[in-house]
């Protein structure tokens, strides 16, 4: 345990101020202080996916990621992905009815999110090679290529109706 | 009779020492006002200040700016930087112009006694008058903090500062920097920058064991507190050659979009100092380093280099079951993915990382433990797994990258490296 200092971040749009030891995974903090708990803790150590959130435009897992580290930083969790729930990856999610327990899945999204960010048509091998380290013990992998899929597609035509 | 003379011969060879050592100490002065100095001059010292990134070592982490108490690991023992507000008790408040010129052009502190070598005055003897007096401006222009200075654990005899004199007539070489006419403005002006304020070569050059650069190994890169300075002559290990347009970019934000991100001591040289100077200086700097580095002869490779990276972007197939494999692609893929079409390291190729073809694997390690951003940087780039991956994850991890990722033979004694590297773990209170 380190000496406590204060932290300030956007939290999903909103500013965010923490006062813990600086080594506190982010995930805490969105856990427990901001009581955002659409992210999950799975194994703590970023080898499952499942706690991670947008730092500024890049996917970070929250549970390696010191809130120290993201001082001044735009944080974006599930929560904060579309004001309505209605982000192309969320209602592609439900069309192909992608999760089943669920445990996994906004870390899915949210990797997805960022993964189409940087790639607008994603082939195959773009999403088996980026979502990789996004585990999913029920198997929904064949379903969340298809919703990936879907929602680039959608953003896509949005992006040129612009 | 014989020993008497003996006796007094090395009398004299002593006292001749001491005398040659000695030097007189510089008259202290009331500190000066801040307002004595013109603003124009303190904004040129403040840009030099950056340049040199003097607030890397002359401030601990937390601490007051200037308030120096950093250890700098010599290799003789810690060497702890001072103080260089100017309070005139614990700072340097009484110093006149005369007595901090002479600190930065021949390492002699105002009381007489010698600066050792840590503090690279060596460089900044390179620099103007003007320069140095736009220094001494800035600093005596600081807000003054009250910081004692703390006791360097530099061992005998090599604390005795006397001794100092005789380094310096063995490696100094005293004197402003001189203009090379056969090189352009821009060429001139980046060497001027690289070999003084920015002192570039203090950490990019080897030393030998008397803790001095080396001077037939300019820029051939050394290690630096836990991390590798890469060298940044033509034994850069980089596989795309580091042309003017990368180390300006490189300079400028970080960034070089075929070799990676600034990273380790280089990230604060990058977003807390050099981020303070004007473009042409960068480019300067750019263009005096390219043409070190020997990158037009190499460009023609570039291309090659590229498509080579970008074959080696994928998981060697059949090899999925290695664990160093499992590792990368849980733990790493989801960020270094690189399409084939466009490998970049800065979101993806390892096949264009230095810090994977280097010699020696310390920058690797570091990047794995710690990751990439920080104090200064814009947003951390990369979370560090310390705490996430073993030893042995972090070894099988960096034999596999090595491995598929360059054409280089694997690095010996991998996991005592690793082990050297581990922070330790905080005692539970």
């Amino acid at each position: 345990m380190t000496t406590p200092s204060t932290t300030t971040f956007q939290l999903n749009g909103k500013p965010l101020s923490v006062t813990t030891s600086p080594d506190t995974p982010l995930l805490w903090v969105i856990r427990d202080v901001a009581m955002l708990t659409g992210t999950k803790f799975g194994c703590g150590i970023g080898l499952c996916g499942a706690c991670t959130v947008h730092l500024g435009r890049r996917a970070v897992r929250s549970c390696i990621t010191p809130v120290s580290a993201v001082a001044g930083a735009q944080v974006t969790t599930i929560e904060g992905l579309s004001a309505d729930g209605q982000h192309p990856l969320q209602k592609a999610w439900v069309q192909t009815q992608a999760p089943q327990c669920g445990y996994c899945q906004s870390g899915q999204i949210m990797q997805a999110a960022a993964l189409i960010r940087r790639f607008p048509n994603p082939s195959d091998e773009d999403i088996d090679s980026v979502m990789n380290g996004n585990l999913c013990r029920c198997m929904a992998y064949v379903r969340i290529r298809q919703a990936i899929k879907i929602a680039a597609v959608e953003m896509q035509g949005a992006a040129s109706h612009a | 009779m014989i020993k008497r003379i003996l006796i007094g011969v090395v009398v004299v060879l002593l006292v001749g020492c001491v005398g040659l050592s000695w030097r007189p100490a510089v008259a202290p002065i009331p500190p000066p006002a801040a307002d004595s100095f013109p603003a124009p001059l303190v904004a040129v010292g403040a840009q030099l200040a950056a340049a040199g990134n003097c607030a890397g070592c002359h401030t601990v982490a937390g601490g007051p700016v200037y308030g120096g108490g950093l250890g700098l690991e010599t290799g003789f023992g810690l060497a702890y930087s001072t103080n260089i507000s100017p309070d005139p008790q614990t700072g340097i408040g009484n110093w006149s112009e005369a007595a901090f010129s002479r600190a930065m052009r021949e390492g002699v502190a105002r009381d007489g006694s010698h600066l050792l070598p840590a503090f690279p005055y060596t460089h900044f003897t390179k620099l103007t008058d003007g320069d140095v007096k736009a220094l001494y401006a800035f600093f005596m222009t600081r807000p003054a903090v009250v910081v004692p200075d703390r006791v360097n654990t530099i061992k005998f005899p090599f604390n005795v500062r006397a001794l100092q004199a005789g380094w310096k007539l063995l490696f100094f070489d005293r004197g402003i920097y001189q203009n090379v006419t056969a090189k352009s403005e821009a060429w001139n002006r980046g060497a001027y920058l690289a070999e003084g304020i920015t002192h570039c070569a203090a950490c990019h050059t080897p030393r030998n064991r008397y803790g001095a650069e080396r001077g037939n190994a300019a820029y051939a890169g050394a290690p630096f507190d836990g991390w590798l300075a890469p060298a940044l002559n033509a034994a850069n290990p980089a596989p795309m050659p580091w042309t003017q347009r990368d180390l300006y970019d490189y300079l400028r934000t970080g960034e070089s979009e075929a070799h990676g991100v600034a990273a380790g001591a280089m990230a604060s040289v990058v977003h807390s100092g050099l981020a303070k100077l004007p473009d042409a200086d960068l480019q300067a700097l750019a263009t005096y380093f390219a043409d070190g580095n020997g990158s037009a002869a190499r460009a023609p490779t570039a291309n090659s280099a590229l498509a080579l990276a970008s074959s080696r972007r994928l998981v060697d197939a059949g090899r999925e079951t290695e664990p160093g494999a499992n590792l990368y692609l849980a733990a790493c893929a989801s960020c270094h993915y690189t399409p084939a079409a466009k490998p970049s390291t800065v979101q993806g190729s390892l096949a264009l990382s230095t810090a994977l073809t280097a010699d020696e694997p310390s920058n690797f390690i570091q990047t794995v433990m710690h990751g990439v951003g920080g104090a200064g940087t814009p947003g951390p780039y990369m979370p560090g797994f310390a705490a996430a991956l073993t030893d042995t994850d972090i070894t099988l991890l960096a034999t596999y990258l090595r491995r598929t990722r360059t054409d280089q033979p694997a690095w010996a004694n991998l996991n005592a490296a690793v082990a050297a590297r581990r922070p330790p773990i905080a005692p539970t209170p």
